[in-house]
């Protein structure tokens, strides 16, 4: 190295030392200390809110033992599932792909009706759908006037129903997503493959899929992980009941750390889902063999 | 160029100065500063839960009496109401979070007696033993329930301003006509079931036979006016207090699970829907009682403090209409009907930096006769025996029967994990209603549970 381009390196180093500064004390300080209290006993109130221990695993082990834990992964997972990896995913890709190559103005309506779910903030989704789906709701007040009883939507079908409200809100950003990448699929390849005489599914899983295989994985991945960290919606829909029925991981570390004052078992669950979004994520990447 | 670097250099570096400096008042703000802090200091801050009508009463009384009556004292005092609007389950968590730094801590907060003991190990509330020693007023409260504020230290945390009892309402028309003779008088939980029954039988879908808070949304509400009311009608509490030691499985627990397993299997109890709900209390008595759809209500006294004419939900023939039977035990063993006492406390937060005014505030509107304006406003029961010999009180509606079911009552175990207890108990008490667990698993979980929590050397079985 000679002796300007270390100039360079020690000076941009220098430059760069006020956000690595910011992003020690806003970023890594807060996960390091989650990581340092769900290893104690720490609560809201009580004599370990004053005089917390080290418990080593004992907030792990008592975890795994937990059934409502049990029960809380496998909500979550079924909520991943329906409305991100089925939902928002499939739905957006589909929206995307019906509006390629369809006239502006046909584009511009639909865009504008799918992006409005996503530019509303998760406590009015939360709202709106809970209007909508409430006893005394709008769905409701239509299947009176046809005649027929009423349905307790959001205690008779809560995991449904919350599914459906996400799939709402967070379809538009998978349908911007695939927009832009199917934009990048050549016309010419499309035209070649139709000459050949494939069909039109063909052309879409031989052909399609195979090009925007980077964004799809991209998007799995991002909507996994705002999928995992949804709380507004669930806890003001449904507050995760009735009984366990949408206790979904952090509405099940919420009760853990607020309503029954563990706040030191609430951030070992906390760290069992930022787990459960990282091997997500590599397993997306690995079983799609794309390289990010 | 270089020039250019080193003046940018320097620029931001005299930005990065500014934004990390102190701010510290140069010699002319000094007296601004000082200013500032007598108006801090001359301000109290007041933290309670509100919203859906709950304490309405309260804030009338803080309003209408004790604030012009303080003012009168100490004019340069503001006096400021901060209510949090939560669901009673989220009222504690906001609390402790509140009362964790000297920013957010309010002057005085109100207490349930049951977190008083818990809030107080965590040093979050000021003990009050030498200021209380130095007032008179304290020897007009009643003994027993002085216990509530008391912590397992010896320590006094805050000053009771009411105490409660919990039974069954029930509507005298609805029952008349489903054949049942009043006034009703149920001697053990199966006269209770059989009159929701004849009720179910006589209205069909009309009218909601028997509301018991149900849900983790109602917090405290289903633990006590629900679980306990059950369970202290058993021979098995929850603790032991010979022992020192939670009681993790008896036949009681069991029962009080199967009892009201038998209330939402029989379809005895509202929609679910409703009683899940944070506002399930208000649905229960501010709508559908008035409105004489609720045949039965086990709940606390307090409840007719929405029906009076300020209330959130006036009622004005809800005299006539409505009795309040006692609860009666599991069997109708000794001592026969059974309650559950509580009550709520004004508490200085150990974070308050106005402990002197709040303390002041506090002595003034804990006397027999601000009480009694509290209680005509607020409907519970005073912890002054003074004013409880009042008329007005003494012709308070209901007042003679809540105050009967104090014989028989029972306080919740004033030690440290009773909270988290609490919730474990809420959380099991919606799954069975909701079907998730049967009455059986639900017994094993506390224990699991609850053993958990207080650790296996604290739990005994019966």
């Amino acid at each position: 190295m000679n002796s300007s381009s270390r100039t360079l390196t020690i000076r941009s180093i220098f430059f760069l030392l006020p956000s690595w500064f910011l992003l020690l004390i806003f970023f890594i300080g807060p996960i390091l200390l989650t990581f340092y209290f769900s290893f104690t006993n720490l609560a809201l109130t009580g004599a370990q809110a004053q005089q917390m221990q080290f418990v080593g695993f004992d907030n792990f082990v008592t975890m795994f033992q937990d059934a409502n834990f049990r029960i809380s992964v496998v909500k979550t997972i079924l909520f991943l599932l329906l409305s991100a990896i089925i939902g928002q995913q499939l739905l957006g890709f589909l929206l995307a792909f019906l509006m390629k190559e369809k006239n502006t103005t046909f584009r511009r309506i639909i865009g504008i009706i799918v992006i409005a779910g996503w530019v509303t903030p998760e406590i009015v989704v939360a709202f709106c759908w809970v209007a909508f789906l409430n006893d005394n709701g709008t769905l409701n007040a239509i299947i009176h006037a046809l005649g027929m009883d009423g349905v307790t939507w959001l205690y008779t079908f809560p995991l449904i129903s919350v599914c459906i409200a996400n799939i709402w809100h967070g379809t538009a950003f998978s349908m911007l997503v695939f927009q832009a990448s199917l934009d990048d699929v050549p016309k010419s390849i499309e035209e070649a493959a139709k000459m050949d005489g494939a069909s039109k599914l063909q052309i879409l899983f031989r052909l399609i899929v195979p090009i925007v295989k980077g964004s799809i994985v991209t998007n799995m991945i991002l909507v996994t992980l705002q999928t995992l960290g949804v709380f507004t919606l669930i806890y003001a829909m449904t507050g995760g009941g009735p009984g366990t029925a949408t206790q979904t991981l952090p509405i099940f570390m919420y009760n853990q750390a607020f309503v029954n004052y563990q706040l030191g078992y609430g951030t070992a669950i906390s760290l069992v889902l930022l787990l459960i979004g990282v091997v997500a994520s590599l397993f997306y990447i690995r079983s799609m063999k794309v390289q990010v | 160029m270089k020039k250019w670097i080193l003046s940018g250099f320097c620029m931001l570096f005299l930005i990065f100065l500014s934004a990390c400096s102190n701010n510290e008042p140069s010699s002319s703000d000094s007296t601004n500063e000082k200013d500032s802090e007598k108006t801090e200091k001359s301000e109290i801050s007041i933290t309670f839960r509100t919203g859906g009508g709950t304490n309405q009463g309260l804030i009338n009384w803080l309003n209408d009496t004790v604030i012009p009556k303080f003012n009168e004292e100490h004019p340069d005092v503001t006096v400021n109401l901060v209510p949090l609007e939560v669901s009673e389950g989220d009222y504690f968590a906001k609390v402790s979070l509140l009362l964790q730094s000297e920013d957010s801590a309010p002057d005085i907060v109100t207490e349930d007696t049951f977190m008083v003991n818990s809030d107080a190990s965590a040093g979050y509330l000021e003990p009050l033993d030498d200021r209380i020693e130095a007032w008179e007023g304290w020897g007009e409260i009643t003994d027993t329930v002085k216990k509530g504020v008391t912590a397992e230290d010896g320590s006094i945390y805050g000053v009771p301003y009411n105490t409660d009892t919990r039974g069954l309402w029930y509507n005298k028309e609805l029952l008349k006509e489903a054949g049942i003779t009043i006034p009703w008088e149920p001697a053990n939980w199966e006269d209770v079931l059989n009159a929701a029954i004849a009720v179910k039988e006589t209205f069909g879908d009309e009218v909601v036979p028997l509301w018991m808070n149900s849900g983790k949304a109602t917090g405290e509400a289903t633990s006590m006016q629900t679980f306990e009311m059950l369970l202290y009608g058993t021979d098995d509490p929850l603790y032991d207090f010979d022992e020192e030691k939670w009681i993790v499985k008896s036949d009681g627990l069991l029962s009080a699970f199967q009892f009201i397993d038998n209330v939402y299997e029989s379809e005895l109890g509202p929609n679910l829907s409703q009683v899940l709900n944070g506002q399930g209390s208000s649905i229960a008595y501010q709508e559908l009682m008035p409105n004489n759809k609720l045949a039965i209500g086990l709940d606390g006294m307090w409840q007719t403090g929405n029906w009076h004419e300020n209330g959130p939900a006036p009622w004005p023939e809800f005299e006539e209409t409505l009795g309040y039977a006692a609860m009666p035990t599991e069997n109708g063993q000794e001592p026969g009907s059974t309650s559950m006492s509580g009550g709520w406390a004004l508490s200085i937060p150990a974070k308050s930096d106005n402990k002197d005014m709040a303390w002041a505030f506090i002595k003034m509107a804990s006397t027999p006769e601000m009480n009694l304006d509290l209680q005509l406003n607020d409907r519970n029961i005073t912890p002054f025996q003074s004013a409880s010999e009042d008329s007005a009180y003494q012709e308070l509606p209901f007042f003679e029967e809540a105050t009967s079911f104090v014989e028989t009552t029972n306080f919740r175990p004033a030690v440290d994990k009773y909270p988290n207890v609490s919730t474990v108990i809420q959380t099991l008490v919606e799954q069975v209603v909701t079907d998730a667990i049967t009455p059986e698993q639900a017994v094993e979980q506390y224990q699991k549970q609850v053993t958990d929590i207080v650790g296996a050397d604290k739990t005994i079985e019966r």
